[in-house]
């Protein structure tokens, strides 16, 4: 082995590695996040503040936000539901069609959201649609209005619970499960005592993510909602109808309450997770 | 409350884990269920529990027939070996689970607690988490709530199998004791023949899905039902084309009737034990085990030409060729 010239001058070099990696990382990040997010709330108040806060305030303003909230309240505790039974499904049992199932969740990943919204029209347009025809002779309105939107807010937002879910249930194994059933519960008591609480971490990053998809939903609900201002506009349809309009100051006064609606998400999934952290 | 076992066979698609095993258990005994890895221990001990179902056979607990039962209606408390703990329960909390399930009134179920966690010398931990305990803590916790909801039948599958040795002395004798107080008819699976030994009143050797013997510890010992029995629960030397238990060969000066020349390799001192590693005429090597007096009185050493006999009465079937 070559001698090298002097040891001493090694370990002085592995820190100023370290140090670019982390230079490389948040120079990458602030680029490609951190500097425009600023500038956007820079922009939203460069007419001062007054002008921002009434911006988001109009009548239009107002309903796409409520829209917004009502995609989500909708969306996520059902794909949670869903996620969680889901993940069970996968990890506890055995039946033809799992892997097909497993696969089939991550379709939401694949698929654009535009095509999202051309297929939901598809299936339930009033004229042409699958069961369009079903719902239009019974008075419901699915296209162009509220359910149609929640679909598509549904399935773009489908996987994120599933995905968080299964990889920590199979890490916790069945014995404690087992244990519980000698201990005399039955299959509810050891859901909801002894797994549910065992994958809460899982379940709240889930939620987490699918709350972050579903208020920043744009290109399905687009297709699906006809963009109807003041009916069926959500905040990301609005801030887009802001920005086309040359609005500015609306368009980045509304981005920045999505953006704090996301941050008071990340907020208190901070606030739960330490409690799970003890657990 | 006693378990009857009959004539119980699982398999797991190819894999025989048990094949037409047939058992009594007495109420209020202490059993240990022995055998090497595979040998279908665990797998009984899970199917007396309800935890597997058998593809044949019955299980009887105190009377009753339970194989159709699921694990929640056989009212057997189960300890595994690492230990399943509630990770996102206090140990109280842990330990009143079976109670809380039964929706005992609350002074009932503390009360309860108390006292098991007084028993298991866990009280004062009663507000930690599982995660805060050391291995040997978390055990006697699992203990402590397998016994809160008075099981008719304890069954603990390698119990001490995760801890460290000195832990697993501990406990061992522990759970002795715990048994003489408590008097519940107790199953436990090992593949430690010391640990059975030291704590069983009665074992099941259990190798490839078959019961090879049941006995005392000392009948095992004494009077092994085969060769794999014998080699299981004890040392084994070979002698004369015999397996032969090395205590139980003598040291000759002069050769004498069937005695065997050997000469001496080594001398191993280990404490009060001595062992003596000999070669024999023709080429096989044995070894015997005697104690310091003996050796000293001998005054053996390397190089040495001796002569072997056995000693003991016992007749074990000959090794085969």
């Amino acid at each position: 082995m070559r001698s090298k010239p002097s040891v001493r001058t090694r370990p002085s070099r592995v820190p100023t590695a370290r140090l670019a990696l982390r230079f490389l990382a948040l120079g990458y990040l602030a680029l490609l996040l951190g500097i425009p997010v600023v500038l956007v709330f820079i922009n939203a108040f460069q007419d001062g503040v007054a002008a921002a806060w009434n911006a988001v305030t109009t009548p239009e303003a107002q309903h796409a936000f409520y829209l917004t909230m009502v995609m989500v309240v909708v969306a996520v505790p059902l794909n949670t539901i869903f996620g969680v039974l889901c993940a069970l499904a996968v990890v506890r049992q055995r039946f033809r069609g799992r892997a097909l199932l497993n696969a089939m969740v991550d379709l939401p990943f694949a698929v654009s959201p535009v095509v999202v919204g051309l297929a939901l029209l598809l299936v339930y347009g009033r004229r042409d649609g699958w069961v369009g025809e079903w719902f239009a002779e019974r008075g419901i309105q699915v296209i162009f209005s509220t359910p149609g939107m929640i679909l598509a807010t549904m399935f773009v937002s489908l996987p994120f619970v599933v995905r968080e879910v299964i990889p920590v249930l199979r890490e916790i194994g069945t014995e404690q499960e087992q244990a519980a059933a000698t201990l005399g519960a039955g299959a509810f008591q050891t859901f909801f005592r002894v797994t549910l609480p065992a994958v809460r971490w899982g379940v709240a990053y889930g939620v987490v993510l699918t709350t972050a998809r579903a208020l920043g939903e744009f290109g399905a609900v687009s297709v699906v909602s006809g963009k109807l201002s003041g009916r069926t506009e959500t905040a990301t349809l609005f801030v887009e109808n802001r920005f086309q309009r040359f609005d500015a100051t609306g368009a980045y006064a509304a981005s920045v309450v999505l953006a704090l609606l996301a941050l008071a998400t990340l907020l208190a999934m901070n606030l739960i997770k330490p409690k799970e952290a003890r657990g | 409350m006693s378990i009857v076992v009959e004539t119980v066979s699982k398999r797991f698609g190819d894999f025989v884990a048990l094949e037409g095993v047939s058992l009594e258990v007495r109420d209020g005994s202490l059993t240990a269920l022995l055998g090497p890895s595979g040998g279908g221990k665990s797998t009984l001990l899970r199917v007396i529990a309800g935890l597997e179902q058998p593809d044949a056979g019955r299980v009887m607990i105190a009377g009753e027939d339970a194989t159709s039962k699921p694990p929640q209606r056989r009212n057997v408390g189960f300890v595994f070996q690492h230990y399943a703990a509630f990770k996102h329960m206090t140990v109280a909390k842990n330990v009143a689970f079976g109670l809380t399930i039964r929706k005992r009134p609350t002074d009932e179920i503390d009360a309860r607690v108390d006292e098991l966690l007084k028993l298991v010398h866990l009280d004062g931990f009663a507000h930690r988490y599982p995660s805060q305990l050391s291995g040997g803590q978390r055990q006697r916790m699992a203990l402590a709530r397998a016994l809160a909801v008075q099981p008719r039948v304890l069954l603990l599958d390698e119990p001490f199998g995760a801890l460290d040795a000195t832990v697993r002395k501990e406990l061992r004798a522990w759970l002795r004791r715990l048994h003489d107080e408590v008097h519940v008819t107790t199953v436990f699976v090992t593949h430690d023949q010391e640990e059975a030994m030291e704590v069983a009143e009665q074992i099941v050797v259990l190798n490839e899905g078959r019961i090879e013997q049941v006995g005392s510890p000392q009948q095992l010992y004494e009077k092994p039902a085969n060769e794999f029995v014998m080699g299981f629960v004890g040392p084994i030397s070979e002698l004369s084309g015999r397996s032969i238990r090395p205590h139980d060969v003598e040291i000759l000066r002069e050769p004498a009737g069937e005695a065997a020349e050997a000469m001496i390799d080594r001398i191993l001192h280990l404490g009060f034990e001595v062992r003596v590693e000999l070669s024999l005429g023709d080429g096989e090597k044995t070894w015997v085990q005697t104690t310091k007096a003996h050796a000293d009185e001998l005054e053996l050493s390397e190089g040495e030409i001796v002569w072997l006999r056995a000693s003991d009465v016992s007749p074990v079937p000959a090794t085969l060729p």
